[in-house]
């Protein structure tokens, strides 16, 4: 498998659909581990890197899930090609920052990825649509099952899984979701609900974890602490944390179409005006309009078809997406802008004509959570 | 009585300090005194006054230099990283990292998934520990029926372990004379519901 077809398809998480998919973009579990008695990748020497790469690396395309999978060293791949993995979640930006001695494994439909080398020996992800954290969790587990059987992890008896940083001991997993939540932006309630989420130890970020700004109304949420609960108890807390902010968000969002109604509706409707018509765009004023446009189509006000077009552009209109195409030329930011529009106006160009006029009286809004809880 | 510092002069100024229940006492002649700019007795730590600026955080925390025997990783690289060289570090470095960990986390021990490998052993003994619980209980209530069944599992269980991990070994100490020979004897003896039937495995 090649990356120019991987990056040819947008994967799994992106165009399919999940439970609550409207609010929760995307679920994902990761799991750190090392292999036993060689040092962790940060203290190691290169030739001691590429011995643990190729003992990973030959368990890891073993898998039966991983056939066809696209493997690649880090060094074999272009500036342009790690940021288009790191735009999708499948590698990190620490990743994408590797050169010799780590690789990357995935496979076609883009749910798993395998970092090897990154900040520990291996960190692999399973990623979907919507809120499905007991699934993706359940994917990763039994990769990380199957790999046990050729790989020894270091494993400690009363610290679990050992990892380069203490902040991962323990089960070594991260379960994040990444939540679009303009609803309490515009309410001014986003803070109030990442300070609680915080006390209550997990973690709120921006769209690419840790240090990053949330864009678009994106918020990651995931757990802070790894040592000290099973691994279910820490999805089920996070899950728990997730029904409510959801419902919080929807609340928002009924609220501010009873009582704001214009503001609203003149929010969603200047974002559409502005990328129908803007010629010189950057990746974060057009983020933060598509997430306007995201809500209008959550809300009704546009017609079918704008959902996948709209998710899209999400991830079509980060820097490395746009240039996937021109890969010979680099694009300075003025150029990438001005590209960035035209593709986005194309795209709402070929979609029917709406008038953000009037709110339906029965908003389509998603389902109550509250009946999926278990 | 002479100076702490220079060990030269007679002291005049006497500095007391409680530092966590303990008393500590400083004597400094007037020339010390002044140079340490002892005027406000509550602004340092006596042991900085002595042996320099930051000493009394270092003695509480483990003596400077530990480095991992394994890997050759040093606690000043962990400092400056925050990432550990490699997995023995955490047992090299357990005392200053407790501390660390209980404040990350949600406890210090692990209570989620174990590698399958080791899992055999460590649900063993988990689970003869709640067998060994329930039996006491059963005794301690007097429902000696349950009490008989819960041994025989105990029984079941050690066998199986004592037939996985050890071979030759055999404690006989008045068991039945033995006419079998090997280490499988042993369980077949002491499982009563288990028919001496060896043979008859598919």
């Amino acid at each position: 498998m090649k990356l120019s077809a991987i990056i040819a398809n947008t994967g799994e998480w992106l165009s399919g659909s999940g439970p609550h998919d409207q609010i929760v973009v995307s679920s994902r579990v990761r799991l750190a581990r090392n292999l036993k008695g060689k040092p962790f990748p940060g203290w190691a020497k290169k030739a001691e890197r590429v011995a643990v790469l190729d003992e990973i690396r030959g368990a890891v395309i073993q898998l039966p899930e991983m056939k066809e999978a696209f493997s690649e060293k880090l060094e074999d791949l272009s500036p342009l090609e790690k940021q288009v993995l790191m735009e999708r979640h499948l590698i990190s930006r620490e990743h994408a920052a590797k050169g010799a001695g780590s690789a990357v494994v995935m496979n076609t439909a883009q749910t798993l990825s395998f970092m090897i080398n990154e900040e520990d020996h291996l960190r692999m992800q399973a990623i979907r649509a919507g809120l499905q954290l007991d699934e993706v969790f359940a994917m990763i587990n039994q990769a990380d099952s199957e790999l046990e059987e050729s790989l020894d992890f270091a494993f400690h008896n009363e610290l679990g899984y050992l990892t380069a940083c203490p902040t991962n001991v323990g089960t070594g997993m991260r379960a994040s979701a990444m939540l679009h939540l303009p609803g309490l932006v515009m309410s001014e309630q986003v803070n109030k609900i990442i300070n609680s989420v915080n006390k209550i130890g997990l973690a709120v970020r921006g769209l690419h974890g840790e240090g990053s700004e949330a864009m678009g109304n994106l918020f990651q949420v995931s757990n802070q602490t790894t040592l000290g609960e099973a691994e279910e108890e820490i999805i089920g807390r996070l899950n728990k944390v997730i029904f409510q902010i959801l419902e919080h968000e929807q609340n928002a969002r009924q609220i501010l179409l009873q009582q704001r109604a214009e503001t609203l509706l003149d929010q969603i409707g200047r974002a559409y005006g502005i990328l129908c018509h803007a010629h010189s765009i950057t990746s974060k004023e057009a983020l933060n309009l598509l997430s306007f446009i995201k809500m209008g189509v959550d809300l009704g006000l546009f017609p079918g078809g704008y959902r996948l077009q709209v998710d899209e552009l999400f991830i079509e209109t980060q820097p490395a997406h746009l240039q996937k195409g021109l890969q010979a030329t680099k694009l300075g930011s003025e150029e990438r802008d001005s590209l960035r529009a035209a593709l986005i106006r194309t795209k709402l160009k070929k979609m029917p004509e709406t008038e953000i006029g009037k709110i339906p009286t029965t908003p389509p809004i998603v389902q109550s959570p509250t009946s999926e809880e278990s | 009585m002479f100076c702490d510092v220079c060990k030269s002069k007679e002291a005049t100024v006497f500095l007391t300090q409680i530092v966590e229940g303990k008393m500590q006492k400083v004597n400094l002649c007037e020339g010390c005194s002044k140079e340490k700019g002892v005027n406000d007795p509550t602004g340092f730590a006596l042991a900085d006054l002595l042996l320099g600026l930051g000493a009394a955080q270092e003695i509480e925390k483990n003596p400077l230099g530990i480095r991992c025997s394994v890997c050759g990783f040093s606690q000043t690289d962990f400092k400056k990283t925050g990432r550990l060289g490699c997995s023995a570090c955490y047992d090299a470095f357990a005392e200053g990292l407790s501390g660390m960990l209980k404040n990350m986390h949600r406890g210090l021990i692990h209570t989620g998934k174990v590698p399958a490998r080791l899992a055999l052993a460590l649900s063993r003994a988990r689970e003869l520990a709640a067998l060994q619980q329930g039996l006491e209980k059963a005794i301690l209530e007097e429902k000696f029926e349950d009490a008989a069944g819960l041994r025989d599992k105990i029984r079941l269980l050690e066998s199986e372990e004592g037939k996985e991990s050890k071979s030759g070994e055999s404690n006989l100490s008045g068991g039945e004379p033995d006419l079998l020979d090997g280490p499988n004897r042993l369980s077949l003896v002491q499982t009563e519901d288990v028919p001496p039937n060896p043979g008859k495995k598919s």
